[in-house]
């Protein structure tokens, strides 16, 4: 063998133990928290509220106010982030503004998530008045969600070819009628998709929720949408470093992770069929 | 003359600080078929997507001189280009039908007009189709997506939707350019008997259906408008060398 | 009629645009405004360069970000020694040596590792990765700056992974081709001619992935342990900006000068990002123009 076959070889070897640490870290992950989390899952666990200081009993308020959250982030950032992605992609001429616009969208999805958090506090909890909540956790998320919002429905229309504007336009439609009946109704499952994946990233989130309204423990169901509410991610932060006896409620943070990632795959999975579909209509 | 339709006055047109149509000047009558020719990148899809304005869409244009439409100057201020684009329809190069059936791709033009009214929207549809020599081919079909047509008959379905709307004048940009010999004799047919009602303006690079369906014959080289007359008289004899050049195929 | 309508539906949609540049604004400008209170009380000199970190401390508080800073610096490059090797290595994998049917399960693979929230990934710091640490270092607890980093770099790993392939991907085959026909290896090809021509996008890929590492605040509040003092080795727990937010928000009133202490601290955080994505925003535009 000659040196250099020899020095691809070992490179390709080298290579190849990447991946399998990559896949390896991701099949740890996966395999310890579904073998550790699976035997407290029954349908109890999902549907009962937490009992004898969090040491019995189930989560379901934790599920009930995630569900009620990630619809108050989606409220916020879905009509904004696609009224901002038609107006990139549809009328924005190239000038300052609009490189201002990107510009902005590109930082808003570097922000740290906690510094979301600082925000949420001084602007929905304090300036607006709606006190450590639901709707102040979920505005805050939302706004952490935008940047994804935009940037997949931007893509979504821009999938759309240009002759349906044009032919539209030159059948005497106004810009407007355009983009709405010939542009919009084609984007809609592209925007569907990376909706779904930032509210899948926004429903996984700790950090914003923190002081914005997610609660230790609360006996019963959020009442309104200023109730303070408490949320799977959260919970799982509490069960595993917060409890007064951690080590005995370890089993419940084990079945908590597993029904916050077993949430988080399925949206993603939905997101990932949807775009798989809409390739094969596309093609069709 | 009450017969003058298009009367384009010292017209120019810039895309950023390129200039892309040199004072172009010319009359167009009522009833009459233009063919406009000239090699590529000469400025003839630009000056028929003029006259309709449908280079509003492309960011930093700029434009100079006068185009009136029935003594109206299309770009005057008080004008709403919605009304110039009702007035004049365009056919594209590409058949670019919309994902929707045969009969919504007809019946978009009137509804985004809000015309409701749904029989006279299928009649509408109806006599399009009928004008456009694609009714005997498709009517057992209207419900289908206007995809499972084939080229020519979607190139077909373009036209009739721009009949739709009732234009006066039509432009076409190319219109058979991707489509085979039969279909595009099925095209150049339809011309003829749209002339009787429509002024039509037809952009092609193929110089004898040029010859062959326009009345009038305008030829376009970088920008400039270099000869424009009878089609008999530039085809047998053009006043200009460079003209006579690119006919007899010398370039281009 | 027209044109109006038109015209106000236009603006309609500016003002989304306008929004969302306001947000941005608005996150610098509520966190500036409500860390300069701070600075009422304490001196900059303290902020910047004790490394103190003792809000209540009774009688003379104390407020120096010095050893969050070096926290926060030491998990995020103990998370890119680890994280940049292997994701380029796999980014590199998938490129050049995959089969297209191994690439089309992989990537989505990997996506899943991008979905798992942070929160879990905190938590198998505690249940998983930790206790390992502890055994290999004979130490008590590992919760600590290893700890983190390691958690810290399966977190980065995906984004890195899949810009870098991106990358890769867009170098033109032409010189693939013009190394081949030379009588390069693959291997030569790829190290000599394809990482070369690709850096400006790995490179900004890294700094993407470095970004969110010094940004995360689950995690690392969970996995590292956590005290406030000056660490002196990777084994040291650690305390970084972000976990001090989380830990200590909570628990301040509003409006003292602890709370606008930890605002302070989060306006810090917020510099440090803005400006390592403005880094990685530069390289990729310019990257991007070599190519067009």
């Amino acid at each position: 063998m000659k040196y250099r076959d020899i020095s691809q070889a070992i490179g390709f070897l080298f290579l190849k133990a990447c991946l399998a640490i990559v896949l390896f870290f991701l099949v740890l992950i996966i395999w310890d928290i579904s073998s550790k989390g699976i035997g407290t899952i029954n349908w109890a666990f999902l549907t009962q509220m937490p009992k004898n200081g969090m040491t019995e009993g189930g989560i379901f308020p934790a599920i009930v106010g995630t569900f009620f959250v990630s619809i108050i982030t989606g409220v916020f950032s879905i009509p904004l982030g696609i009224c901002c992605a038609i107006y990139l992609n549809e009328y924005s001429k190239n000038n300052w503004f609009t490189r201002l616009i990107r510009m902005s969208i590109r930082n808003l999805a570097g922000v740290p998530s906690i510094v979301y958090g600082l925000f949420g506090v001084v602007l929905f909890v304090q300036m607006l008045k709606m006190g450590t909540s639901i709707l102040s956790a979920g505005c805050t998320l939302g706004i952490m969600t935008l940047p994804v919002i935009i940037t997949a429905s931007e893509e979504a229309l821009k999938n759309v070819p240009r002759s349906y504007r044009e032919g539209s336009l030159a059948l005497g439609a106004t810009k407007w009628q355009a983009i709405r009946t010939n542009v919009l109704p084609y984007s809609i499952p592209g925007m569907l998709t990376g909706t779904i994946l930032g509210l899948a990233r926004a429903a996984g989130e700790t950090a914003p929720i923190l002081f914005t309204g997610a609660a230790f423990f609360i006996p019963f169901l959020p009442k309104s949408l200023f109730s303070q509410f408490m949320a799977l991610p959260y919970h799982l932060y509490i069960m595993s470093t917060q409890h007064h006896s951690i080590i005995k409620v370890r089993p419940i943070a084990y079945a908590t992770a597993l029904v916050l990632i077993v949430l988080v795959f399925s949206m993603n999975l939905i997101a990932v069929l949807l775009r798989y579909k809409l390739r094969k209509v596309k093609k069709g | 003359m009450d017969r003058l339709k298009i009367c384009v006055e010292d017209f120019n047109f810039y895309y950023g600080n390129v200039q892309a149509l040199k004072n172009i000047s010319m009359n167009v009558y009522k009833n009459s078929v233009v063919g406009i020719i000239g090699p590529s990148g000469c400025g003839k899809s630009t000056f028929l997507r003029s006259l309709n304005r449908m280079n509003d869409v492309i960011n930093n244009v700029r434009v100079e001189g006068n185009v009136f439409i029935d003594g109206k100057n299309i770009f005057g201020s008080n004008v709403d280009v919605v009304d110039v684009r009702k007035k004049v329809g365009m056919v594209f190069q590409k058949s670019n039908p919309f994902p929707k059936t045969i009969f919504e791709n007809v019946a978009y033009g009137l509804r985004i007009n809000g015309i409701k009214d749904k029989k006279y929207i299928a009649s509408k549809v109806e006599r399009s189709l009928m004008d456009a020599a694609l009714w005997d081919e498709v009517k057992d079909r209207l419900n289908e997506s206007a995809f499972a047509l084939s080229g020519g008959q979607q190139q077909r379905l373009c036209i009739a939707r721009a009949l739709a709307v009732e234009p006066d004048i039509l432009l076409m940009d190319e219109p058979a350019s991707a489509l085979d010999p039969t279909s595009t004799a099925k095209i150049e047919e339809l011309i003829q008997e749209l002339k009787s009602n429509y002024t039509i303006l037809i952009v092609t690079h193929n110089m004898q259906q040029a010859a062959r369906i326009s009345d009038m014959t305008a030829f376009f080289m970088l920008g400039e408008l270099i000869e424009f007359d009878q089609t008999g008289t530039i085809f047998t004899r053009p006043k200009k060398k460079i003209t006579e050049d690119y006919i007899t195929g010398r370039f281009g | 009629m027209n044109k109006i309508k038109d015209k106000l539906i236009f603006f309609f949609f500016l003002l989304s645009g306008l929004i969302v540049v306001m947000l941005l604004a608005g996150i610098f400008y509520l966190l500036g405004s409500t860390s300069i209170h701070a600075f009422k009380e304490i001196s900059l000199k303290q902020f910047f360069f004790s490394d103190n970190w003792n809000p209540n401390a009774y009688g003379e508080p104390s407020y120096g970000i010095v050893s969050m800073i070096v926290s926060t610096f030491m998990v995020t490059i103990g998370s890119l020694v680890i994280a940049v090797p292997l994701g380029i290595g796999t980014a590199a994998y998938l490129s050049d040596i995959a089969s297209e049917k191994v690439r089309e399960i992989v990537k989505p693979v990997i996506e899943i590792l991008a979905a798992i929230p942070s929160v879990v990934i905190g938590f198998l710091g505690i249940v998983l990765i930790g206790p390992i640490v502890a055994k290999i270092f004979h130490i008590q607890s590992g919760l600590n700056a290893v700890n983190g980093s390691i958690l810290l770099a399966v977190m980065a790993l995906p984004t890195i992974i899949s810009l870098s392939e991106d990358a890769l991907t867009a170098v033109p085959n032409t010189y693939t081709e013009a190394s081949l026909a030379l009588g390069a290896t693959k291997w030569q090809t790829l190290v000599k001619v394809k990482i070369p021509a690709a850096l400006s996008g790995i490179l900004a890929s890294c700094m993407l992935g470095m970004g969110r590492a010094v940004g995360e605040t689950m995690t690392v509040l969970m996995a590292t342990g956590c005290a406030p003092a000056m660490p002196h080795s990777f084994l040291d727990s650690v305390r970084t900006l972000t976990s001090s937010i989380a830990i200590e928000l909570g628990e301040v009133a509003y409006f003292s000068t602890h709370y606008y202490a930890l605002f302070a601290v989060g306006l810090v955080l917020f510099i440090i990002t803005f400006i390592i994505n403005l880094a990685s925003d530069i390289i990729l535009h310019n990257y991007q123009k070599v190519y067009n």
